[in-house]
């Protein structure tokens, strides 16, 4: 009898699969998270590992590969090495404020890397001469490599984005709609071409096109969308995993193909659910926020009554020790000027001088999905203090102080006036509060493009400056 | 098709409710720390890649697949380091040794 490699593979990617369930649902619990991931990691080792034992031809014990073992197994190991090594020391070394742009970089990766393998099962395939078989596997390669090139280039152009090596506002040009919808239509075609005529003539075409595709497709988004499009691309790049998967299953070299099913189809589901609750936080569904350009367009027509009422970093000091319950509710802005360190300061003294501090979390405050949570974890803001929108809502109108640093959008009631583009978005009530203090940079307008009701409002007064500057004022002010 | 392929689309689709259930509840305090986890869980892709190169037999197909891989082992390293320092920031018994930046 010879050694079952097969089964002994099938059954480590078993084991391995069960490991990564059970990882993520650990991140369901803050208590356990942590172990999620350390269980995850393990199991990623375990499955890369075995993956070797695929090469291994039981019946005469000899190792095949496409040339030779030095050649392919000498580049994998050097490949595993220079992108292992390449993304521990760069996601160690970048501040933990770069994570959403991290995110989206790794993820592009994975995406380009679903993309490229699709490609190599082409080039192996299209040569051969077509048969039932060969045919699904080719199907299956495009249908991946469509999905992994537009999540590679999308995902590029959003870390473009919010490392702000290019402009984050969302970037309209003329005849966007017909532009995008031609490059997707060619691209596809191009991809149906190389599969009818089996020919890897149409392999190129199809790939500039595809990823061409992901670019147009990502470049009108405007920031403040970003948590949604990171979530999106993350599915996608599941999916494309997933029926790269599919593809190698249909091969023969089947085994490692069910490991990647079952882990990318888990990744797009749980990725799909993520993006549909991101939309909904902004009552917009997924394909306006991809279609629309939103933040391009300003409402016009709409006066505003009453003035901006600017305020003086003691005078809010004095409101807030008087205070007894004080709310803090954080944006974006708070994450460009790296706030949260003196956030905790002022939330600290508040505490000690008796007054009752929360803080109150938009579901899209910020430019991932949970930025704004992990920002104030990463200052050392104990999670128990964060609330959710539905959480906290009904607690504004007995809160004597609400503190808006660097939000715009999340805290305009313009969303329950008809009319307005932001309609409709759930948002923190904060004007319910009996004061509210905002802390914001100038007099613009937020990402959306629209007047802020809010700043209008009797109990409104603006304190502005930059975040960590104006914080930073308050704190100096408590200490008096 | 082959049955292989039709007893993948099973697992798939049963895969797809374990997401859907696995995270459905997750809070909104882990959004960031789930989606970058789910993001590492993707990087078995790397096992693709390292398939796709083991059988490239000519230049072209080493190229791609040697960036297939690279880019996969970034998936994995970088997807896991993110993650790991995530959620180190919300874990209790680590944050004691003071936790401010």
């Amino acid at each position: 009898m010879s050694f079952p490699v097969s089964d002994v593979v099938d059954a480590v990617y078993l084991v391995a699969v069960l490991i990564f369930i059970l990882g993520l649902k650990a991140m369901s619990s803050p208590e356990t998270a942590r172990r999620g991931i350390v269980y995850a990691g393990i199991a990623m080792l375990v499955a890369v590992g075995v993956t070797f034992l695929t090469f291994f031809n039981s019946d005469n014990s000899s190792w095949v590969f496409g040339i030779s073992l030095p050649v392919n197994l000498g580049l994998i190991l050097l490949g595993i090495a220079v992108g292992g090594f390449g993304g521990y020391y760069w996601a160690k070394v970048v501040k933990m404020t770069a994570m959403p742009q991290m995110v989206a970089m790794f993820n592009g990766m994975g995406g380009g890397a679903a993309a490229a393998i699709a490609a190599v099962e082409l080039y192996i395939v299209l040569p051969q001469a077509a048969s039932q078989t060969l045919m699904i596997t080719a199907s299956l390669s495009i249908a991946g490599a469509i999905i992994g090139s537009i999540s590679i280039a999308g995902s590029m152009i959003a870390f473009l984005k919010l490392q702000e090596w290019m402009p984050s506002k969302a970037i309209v040009f003329p005849a966007r709609q017909v532009t995008n919808m031609a490059v997707l239509v060619i691209g596809v075609v191009s991809g149906g071409l190389a599969l009818y005529t089996w020919s890897i003539f149409w392999l190129l075409p199809f790939f500039v096109f595809m990823l061409a595709y992901g670019i147009l497709l990502t470049i009108p988004i405007g920031g403040a969308d970003m948590p949604v499009v990171i979530a999106l691309f993350n599915a996608l790049t599941g999916i494309a995993v997933a029926i790269d998967g599919f593809a190698l299953v249909n091969g023969s070299l089947g085994d490692a193909g069910y490991g990647m099913v079952i882990a990318g189809t888990l990744v797009g589901a749980s990725g799909s659910l993520l993006t549909f609750l991101m939309a909904k936080a902004m009552n917009r569904s997924v394909s306006n926020v991809f279609f629309s350009a939103f933040g391009a367009v300003e409402e016009t027509g709409v006066t505003m009554k009453g003035s901006l009422k600017p305020i003086e970093a003691s005078d809010v000091a004095v409101m807030m020790q008087y205070a007894n319950q004080v709310i803090i509710a954080p944006g974006y802005g708070m994450a460009v000027a790296q706030a949260q360190g003196k956030v905790r300061e002022l939330a600290d003294l508040l505490e000690a001088q008796g007054v009752a501090v929360k803080f109150a979390i938009h579901p899209v405050a910020g430019r991932m999905p949970g930025h704004m949570n992990v920002l104030l974890a990463e200052a050392g803001i104990s999670y128990d203090k964060l609330f959710d929108r539905d959480e906290i809502n009904a607690e504004f109108p007995n809160t004597d102080v609400v503190l808006v640093i660097g939000a715009n959008d999340v805290v305009n009631p313009a969303a329950h006036r008809q009319g307005s583009p932001i309609y409709g978005m759930p948002i923190l009530d904060v004007e319910n509060a009996k004061n509210v203090i905002v802390i914001k940079r100038g007099k613009g307008k937020g990402f959306a493009g629209i007047e802020n009701d809010l700043f209008y409002r009797d109990n409104c007064r603006m304190l502005y400056g930059d975040a960590q500057k104006a914080v930073g004022e308050l704190v100096s002010a408590l200490k008096k | 098709m082959s049955a292989d392929l039709w007893t993948a689309l099973f697992i798939a689709l049963l895969a797809v409710f374990t997401g859907y259930e696995v995270i459905s509840r997750v809070p909104v305090l882990l959004h960031t720390p789930l989606m970058s986890g789910s993001n590492f869980i993707h990087g078995i892709v790397l096992v693709g890649g390292i398939v796709a190169l083991g059988i490239a037999n000519n230049t072209p197909e080493l190229i791609i697949g040697f960036i297939a891989t690279v880019m996969g082992a970034m998936n994995v390293t970088g997807g896991y380091v993110v993650t790991e320092r995530i959620l180190t920031m919300f874990d209790r018994s680590a944050k004691k040794k003071g936790g401010s930046p």
